[in-house]
């Protein structure tokens, strides 16, 4: 049993014992502090200079199939796990009365914890998908009990998306595991690397694009992601603050984890089609979050739009792009977790959340005007939050892959990476006028009933702000670990 | 010398903690909140001054440090930087004490101060700078911190939307600056200057003439957006919704200044590409012509100083293009004498709109001589510098400039010279109008001199703006430039038109004689871009917006179909386990079908 296995099981244990009947916010707390404390402890115990996967546990589950709940974590996992934890905590404390089913409720918050944070620290292929499938169901179940306006709708669609999306994840993870010689195969993930070299180019194209097109959904990609704006406005806080900040990731880690370093043939074979499919994340869903008319389906859509940069350092496939999109993973997360919570305290104070009936907000709450400030000016990649130093190494990234030095011509990727220059000033846009429309100007009737919020919300609030400045100032807190790691998968 | 080092580093670092200090503990607390915030500034002005004397110093951290891709915070006192430090801290160090009467009864004066702390910090960043990168960083915060002093009254709608304006122009000119960065560093796999300086690296930019010019010109949209050139100028005057002192240090000495400052900083390179030269001489001119145009028509008073400073600007960029010269030239010596003189008559300005209880419409004021002496005399000897009033700070940095023309285009001289015309003759009508005649209104019989705290920088800007030019040159210049008593001769010619003009037509006047509503409406700019952003942005939204209704309606027929399949309504009677247990477990299920029946 390590610090690792704990950060899991935590979680996971606490979920059955709420269940029981456990006093659930008390419990629910203590056990996303320890989480926290456990995943700080084993980044300082990670010892860089060896690098690699460490606190390595197995458990032997079915050995004729090779089987094992395996786990470990490099640099990269242990950063996600810190994002899983750290957001986990924020999400429990922010979380308001809760009228019906207490219990359940924060059974399924923890439940998508332990999940996430599986998934993160699996080195086992079907641990790694399993982790994840037990973090959906309970988010499907927050969103259609506990959701608000259309939720039966919206927790039908995300439902409907994500299980079809893992199941052609599945398909592409079973064919990757099938394109190994029979002899060899195996789930364990530090192994499949070396093993994954023999696949073929053919082959390669073939497993990457289920696996682009599964890891998709989950992520939100154009055209699969319509679930995720109306999931994300219907969603209990927690629920959004989980689902948007951490398990979404999960996509994105599975393609770090495992198309960057074994399928580069077949990234070279779709590199046009992800190209025009992230450029389509960044500005065109960039331009349908400007024409949001509400805070929360607006939230919703920049968070789909900030997968596109993500998508486009892992397209650039070199160290700067790819150790960029891992940052960006932490940064977004931890931003759009800032930015949910704080609209969770509007929602319950506010008549609504429509941009036209609101204004003048932080006149009557400055601590709330200020955060939401910050982790919007956060989530646009101002500099002094982690947003910015990511996006920075993901467009240096992209635009030196394909590039011709002194030449005026572009690549594809340079192209793209121009694009996202340009969603930058988007991203601007409709952030920028939400700020103005429900914090500037004249408080309106009604905004003055919303006031600073309490404690509860406060502190996470800070926590998650003051993780993403840690970020920003000294990228290399969280640097140090993630490029090593990415320097590995890709020297694969 | 190792000390050495440490006085760069303490210049940068020293407003963040105040800004940090007031920002995150003395929000509440406005004394101690402004008293953190001016002895920062003094701090830093001192230090400034000592920096004067020191050698060249430089010192560098590495930020980021990836493969391919090294991104240092370095700080270096040159003699680019050391002219501009003084510039920076001292008038900043004279905003703050102005501010501290300016801005008594602020309801918010902690903030204020939390924020004029904060943007020290940037504007410092950016000129101590030693790379491109951190450039950028700082150049963004800047911007952060300019839109947070223009919205300090956010309750008021157009305070809001006037940072909005400032911040998003900024970006659109950062999105060039930012390509710009990447295309110079994919070329040459440096972002620090030195590493651009090197031989190696000007030997690849150089080889193809077209991608320089092209990367140059992508650098200079930085410099659009930031000193507000034209066609990104429109921010600057909204800009002034900013409480008065912010105008004077941001919107007139320091920030907009910024994209000069850079300019030259890549002189090096702008001189090795003609054709991105000629294009930044023809966009200062424009821009200079443009505003000074613009000036002559408005009534704020405020808003006439923006569009003098975007004028000035112009002629500072200008001059950039004509004759590149990586000590500072023309440019840097205009930027130096202009800061004292602009940050004076914004002061002056604010001084007047404090007395008479914020009234900014010069019909609405006259007679102001009178009742307030100090104000008024220190208002004239900076509009006296500004014009070209012979042998002022500004009649010899204009006179360079106006030289650097005459040398390079004979029609960039005949608009400079006509620009300087309209300076004249805008700057005296202010003047005239403001300050001379009689009372106009209830308030302007009631104007008195501010405070000692509020005049004392006024005193001491006026002599600057007497007194700049002198013994300075040879921070500018590397060889001892004589004077061109041609370009003197008809500078002088062209103060004495426009101040002759400008006084016979306003003296007396009551009422706008002269009613030309191309200037007066900004040459419909605003309309323009109005009607740009609501026809493509808006439009594109719009129709994105639907074709997403599509796509998720789409996704919705999906469900629809997946409902009428029966087991999907047990899925719906939500609080039914079962029903996810069971996609979950078709998932588990499935795997192990694949890997059984392969």
């Amino acid at each position: 049993m390590s610090a690792l296995n704990l950060i899991v099981l935590l979680p996971i244990l606490n979920a059955i014992v709420v269940m029981l009947g456990a006093p659930a916010r008390k419990s629910a707390l203590l056990s996303s502090w320890a989480q926290l404390a456990l995943s700080i402890l084993a980044l300082l115990n990670y010892d860089r200079t060896l690098g690699g996967y460490q606190f390595k546990t197995t458990l032997h589950v079915a050995p004729e199939w090779n089987l094992n709940l395996f786990m470990g974590a490099d640099g990269l996992s242990l950063v996600m796990l810190f994002l899983t934890a750290l957001v986990t905590l924020a999400a429990v404390w922010v979380t308001p009365k809760i009228e019906k089913r207490e219990n359940l409720f924060y059974a399924c918050v923890l439940l998508i914890s332990g999940g996430a944070a599986g998934a993160f620290a699996s080195l086992d292929l079907f641990f790694f998908y399993a982790f994840h499938e037990l973090a959906l169901v309970p988010t499907f179940l927050l969103i259609g009990i506990w959701g608000s306006g259309e939720r039966q709708l919206a927790a039908w669609k995300i439902t409907i998306y994500l299980a079809i999306g893992s199941i052609i994840l599945l398909v592409g993870l079973t064919k990757l595991y099938l394109a190994i010689p029979v002899a060899a195969r195996t789930f364990d993930m530090t192994k499949l690397p070396a093993l994954a070299k023999g696949i073929s180019a053919a082959d390669q194209a073939s497993i990457y694009i289920w696996l682009l097109v599964g890891f998709g959904v989950l992520i939100s990609l154009f055209p699969f992601h319509s679930w995720a704006a109306p999931a994300y406005a219907s969603a209990p806080t927690p629920a959004a603050m989980l689902h948007a900040g951490v398990l979404k990731k999960f996509g994105l880690y599975g393609l770090i984890r495992l198309a960057v370093p074994m399928l580069p043939e077949g990234a070279k074979h779709w590199a046009t089609l992800l190209l025009v499919l992230l450029v389509c994340n960044i500005l065109y869903i960039g331009l349908v979050t400007i024409a949001q008319k509400r805070l929360d389906t607006m939230l919703g859509y920049s968070s789909v739009m900030h997968m596109g940069y993500i998508f486009l350092g892992i397209a650039a496939g070199n160290v700067i792009g790819v150790s960029g999109a891992a940052m960006l993973m932490l940064a977004h997360g931890l931003s759009i977790a800032a930015l949910f919570a704080m609209c969770g305290t509007l929602r319950q104070s506010s008549p609504s959340l429509a941009f036209t009936s609101m204004g003048g907000v932080a006149k009557h709450a400055p601590f709330l005007g200020y955060a939401f400030g910050m982790a919007a000016f956060a989530s646009i990649g101002l500099p002094g939050f982690a947003n910015f130093a990511s996006e920075m190494m993901v467009f240096f990234g992209s635009f030196k892959t394909g590039a011709t030095p002194g030449a005026l011509t572009f690549s594809g990727l340079q192209i793209a990476t121009i694009c996202g220059l340009w969603g930058v000033v988007i991203s601007a846009v409709y952030m920028l006028r939400a700020y103005r429309k429900i914090f500037q100007g004249e408080p309106l009737v009604g905004s003055e009933l919303v006031k600073d919020p309490s404690c509860c919300v406060r502190w996470p609030v800070i926590l998650l702000l003051a993780a993403l400045m840690l970020g920003g100032l000294w990228p290399k807190s969280f640097l140090n670990f993630i490029q090593p790691s990415v320097e590995a998968l890709i020297a694969k | 010398m190792e000390n050495a080092k440490l006085i760069p580093w303490f210049i940068l670092l020293n407003p963040l903690i105040a800004a940090a200090l007031i920002l995150f503990a003395t929000r509440r607390d406005h004394g101690a909140s402004t008293v953190i915030s001016v002895m920062s500034a003094f701090f830093g002005l001192a230090a400034s001054a000592v920096a004067m004397t020191l050698p060249e110093v430089h010192s560098s951290v590495l930020w980021l440090n990836l493969p391919g891709l090294e991104v240092p915070l370095g700080v270096s006192i040159d003699h680019l930087s050391r002219v501009m430090l003084i510039v920076v801290t001292g008038i900043g160090f004279l905003v703050h004490l102005y501010s501290t009467v300016y801005m008594e009864h602020d309801e918010s004066k902690a903030r204020f101060f939390g924020h004029l702390s904060l943007f020290m910090f940037s504007m410092l960043g950016i000129v101590l700078a030693d790379n491109f990168a951190m450039m950028f960083i700082f150049w963004e915060l800047v911007g952060v911190s300019s839109y947070l002093l223009i919205g300090h009254w956010f309750t008021r709608d157009a305070a809001g939307k006037a940072a909005n304006k400032a911040f998003l122009m900024n970006r659109i000119g950062d999105f060039g600056f930012m390509l710009g960065i990447l295309m110079l560093w994919s070329t040459v796999g440096t972002v620090t200057f030195a590493g651009l300086a090197e031989k190696n690296a000007v030997a690849t930019l150089t080889a193809n003439p077209w991608f320089l010019s092209v990367a140059l010109l992508c650098i200079f949209c930085g410099t659009l957006g930031k000193s507000a050139q034209f066609p990104l100028h429109t921010w600057l005057p909204d800009a002034m919704e900013g409480p008065t002192p912010v105008s004077a240090l941001i919107h007139a000495a320091t920030m907009v200044a910024a994209g000069v400052f850079m300019l030259v900083r890549v002189a090096f390179l702008i001189g090795l590409s003609p054709c991105a030269a000629e294009v930044i001489s023809w966009v200062g001119g424009i821009t200079a012509l443009l505003a000074a145009l613009m000036a002559t028509q408005q009534d704020d008073i405020k808003r006439i100083l923006a569009y003098s400073t975007l004028s000035q600007l112009g002629y500072m960029v200008m001059a950039i293009g004509l004759a590149p010269d990586p000590h500072g030239g023309a440019a840097m010596f205009h930027l130096f004498t202009h800061a004292f003189f602009k940050a004076l008559l914004f002061l002056g300005a604010g001084a007047v709109i404090h007395a008479l209880h914020h009234e900014q419409d010069i019909w609405n004021m006259g007679g102001l001589r009178k009742h307030m002496p100090k104000t008024a005399l220190t208002f004239a000897i900076g509009t006296a510098a500004l014009t070209g009033f012979p042998l002022l700070s500004g009649f010899w940095s204009k006179d360079a400039i106006l030289a650097a023309a005459y040398d390079h285009s004979k029609v960039l001289f005949g608009l400079g010279l006509f620009v300087a015309v309209l300076t004249a003759f805008y700057m005296t009508r202010l003047f005239v109008v403001a300050f001379l005649g009689k009372p106009r209104t209830e308030a302007a019989h009631h104007g008195h001199d501010c405070p000692a705290r509020m005049t004392t920088p006024l005193i001491i800007l006026a002599v600057l703006s007497v007194i700049a030019a002198y013994g300075t040159t040879h921070w500018f210049f590397a060889h001892e430039h004589g004077i061109n008593w041609i370009v003197a001769t008809l500078a002088t010619g062209a103060f004495a038109v426009g101040t002759f003009a400008g006084y016979t037509i306003y003296n007396g006047k009551d009422r706008e004689p002269l009613s030309l509503p191309l200037f007066r409406n900004k040459f419909y700019f605003d309309e323009i871009y109005g009607a740009i952003v609501a026809g493509t942005q808006d439009v594109l939204a719009y129709i994105a917006a639907g074709v997403d209704a599509l796509i998720s309606g789409m996704g919705r027929a999906l469900g629809y179909a997946a409902w009428g399949a029966g087991f999907t309504l047990r899925l719906l009677q939500f609080g039914n386990l079962q029903g996810y247990a069971f996609i979950f477990g078709l998932g588990v299920v499935g795997l192990i079908y694949f890997l059984i029946f392969r």
